[in-house]
């Protein structure tokens, strides 16, 4: 058998309930994994090993009395760091945050809670969650497991390589432009951005509301779809919250796609993807075929337009939410200014790391007056028709399919010198957050030892039929049980 | 084409300070970004609607009842400065 740390949460569920092991047990052998990997692979900014071993023990004491207790009871998970943990320093891996220790729970975070999960702690990221390597956090870098000269993705590094590092079973990371797709295909885990509106972003640190959307990291897709059944649900706190019913999605994790209509967007398998991808993607195309599915081309015409788009949508939705850093009522405050604007001033200069910066003043550029128009106007009518190629694709197919990334996981510092090159590597997941829709990562095969992703694209609110086909993949291939050598 | 004054004004609308080298840098970055950008005059986007946000969802409102709140020292536990029950700044005039 694997280690503990290397289970699935429902091969974990099946043994705590079997009484095999305790909760206890499982969140021991975590830590230890944590404390025997954590120094090469830096996914944590802060551990909450007391509270995890008191929260276990709670579980034991539930199991131990007869209790019936949900699939993810005892399960350890991480969190990314901009969702806010009531007591537990929440910081976006930004010094303006270094010490905010938030009044009050996300709403997800409360979800788990209620679910039994135990959390690890909270997870390394990009700076405010902008970037795609995790190489812009304000404290350090994580390393990818399979390579640790190499980035894990980002912007919920952390989260990606924890689970893969089984450093944690589960995680919760944060999408805006890829942030947890492009991470999973990097990690070799299974990540979901869940339709826009189907989780509470209520105690997510904004980023970009319009596009921000929070999701799974787990090690297959049947975990993919317990942390969904937990995380999903209409909530007051968020007037973004979708008021529908939720179902259970494990109820779609079915070994068949028999006459499932799926699309693969030529633009998606174009220039800039890089061959060894393609062949890849060609494979898992041809197994899907071979089980049934009716596969043929189509098209985004706009494709090519979702870049510029998004980094005019996003940094004028990022400089409006990071007004608020102003050293008054939290976080890092600069001394020695000579007025309130000085204060403001000095602080956030202080406070914001490069990338940070750099979006803000793209975003507040394209607000301002004379431009507004121009880019972000403009910007909003394009968003409309890439929502609308989407659309039209939909009418025809159930699924779309597309690599993840155009390449498997870069070296560091690879490409933190030019903005725009390291803006591409989102260039198959932007357009889904621009539509709103749904999108899954799965692990679909090896690069030179190098897990590559495979994404599934669904109709708003369609992830029950993502669940479908990525369990019918995982069923005939075991990419997804293949662990890092540390 | 983006000017170190232009670099200078909306740093200041943003409230940021910058060194003269980020303003050489940002001018640069700012530049290359928006002139990437420029992509999207290809099209003609005069009868298109903008979305600003994908849910068909519209003034979501709610009773206006009286809820709970923190108390105010823990509103106040994270601020870098307070008196009383006030959150304290430098001065302003």
């Amino acid at each position: 058998m694997l280690e503990l740390y290397y289970l699935t949460a429902h091969e974990l569920h099946d043994l705590l309930v079997k009484k095999e092991i305790s909760a206890e047990e499982i969140c021991r052998a975590v830590f230890d994994r944590i404390d025997a990997v954590e120094d090469k692979i830096k996914a944590y900014v802060t551990l909450t090993r007391d509270k995890a071993f008191a929260r276990a023990r709670e579980i034991d004491r539930k199991i131990a009395a007869g209790e019936e207790v949900p699939p993810l009871a005892g399960i350890p998970v991480a969190i990314k760091d901009n969702m806010c943990t009531c007591g537990v320093r929440t910081t976006c891996s930004s010094k303006i945050l270094y010490n905010f220790v938030p009044p009050y729970n996300a709403t997800v975070v409360e979800k788990l809670e209620a679910a039994g999960t135990v959390m690890m702690g909270k997870t390394n990221m990009d700076e405010f969650a902008m970037g795609s390597s995790t190489e812009n956090s304000g404290f350090f870098v994580t390393a990818n497991p399979w390579d640790p000269d190499r980035v894990p993705g980002g912007s919920s590094g952390g989260s990606a390589a924890a689970v893969a590092a089984g450093e944690a079973i589960t995680a919760l990371g944060s999408d805006t432009g890829g942030s947890i797709r492009q991470p999973a295909a990097f990690c070799g885990v299974v990540g979901l951005k869940p339709t826009y509106g189907a989780v509470s972003r209520y105690g997510l640190v904004a980023f970009a509301s319009s596009l921000d959307q929070i999701g799974p990291f787990t090690r297959d897709v049947t975990d993919c779809a317990l942390m969904l059944n937990a995380i999903c649900g209409h909530d007051p706190l968020d007037s973004t919250s979708a008021p529908r019913d939720i179902p259970d999605f494990t109820s779609y994790l079915r070994n068949d796609v028999k006459g499932l209509k799926i699309g693969v967007p030529r633009e998606y398998m174009g220039e800039g993807i890089d061959p060894a991808v393609k062949e890849i993607i060609g494979q898992a195309i041809k197994l899907l075929a071979s089980l049934g599915a009716e596969i043929d081309e189509t098209t985004l015409p706009h494709s090519r337009y979702a870049l510029p788009t998004y980094y005019l949508i996003a940094p004028a939705e990022a400089s409006s939410n990071l007004a608020r850093y102003d050293g008054v009522r939290y976080g890092y405050r600069a001394e020695d200014a000579r007025d309130v604007v000085d204060m403001f001033m000095k602080t956030r200069s202080q406070g914001f790391g490069p990338e940070v910066k750099r979006r803000i003043m793209l975003g507040t550029y394209a607000l301002s007056a004379g431009y507004y128009d121009a880019y972000y106007l403009k910007a909003l009518k394009v968003r409309t028709l890439i929502k609308q190629d989407f659309d039209r694709a939909f009418e025809k197919f159930d699924v779309l399919l597309a690599p993840t990334a155009p390449s498997p996981a870069f070296k560091r510092g690879e490409k933190t010198g030019d903005p725009l090159q390291m803006y591409m590597s989102d260039i198959c997941t932007l357009a889904v957050n621009l539509a709103g829709i749904p999108g899954i990562s799965i692990p679909a095969g090896f690069v030179d030892g190098l897990p590559v992703g495979m994404q599934l694209i669904g109709k708003p609110f369609g992830e029950g039929t993502l669940l479908r086909v990525a369990y019918t993949f995982e069923q005939h291939t075991d990419y997804h049980r293949r662990r890092p050598s540390l | 084409m983006i000017t170190i004054k232009d670099v200078e004004h909306v740093a200041l609308l943003a409230r940021l300070e910058l060194s003269d080298e980020e303003k050489q840098m940002y001018a640069k970055q700012l530049n290359a970004i928006l002139e990437y950008a420029q992509m999207l005059n290809e099209l003609n986007t005069d009868d298109i609607p903008p979305t600003a946000h994908v849910l068909p969802l519209k003034n979501v409102w709610r009773e206006d009842e009286v809820g709970e709140h923190l108390p105010p020292e823990e509103v106040l536990a994270n601020a870098p400065e307070t008196e009383g029950q006030f959150f304290k700044v430098p001065r302003i005039v």
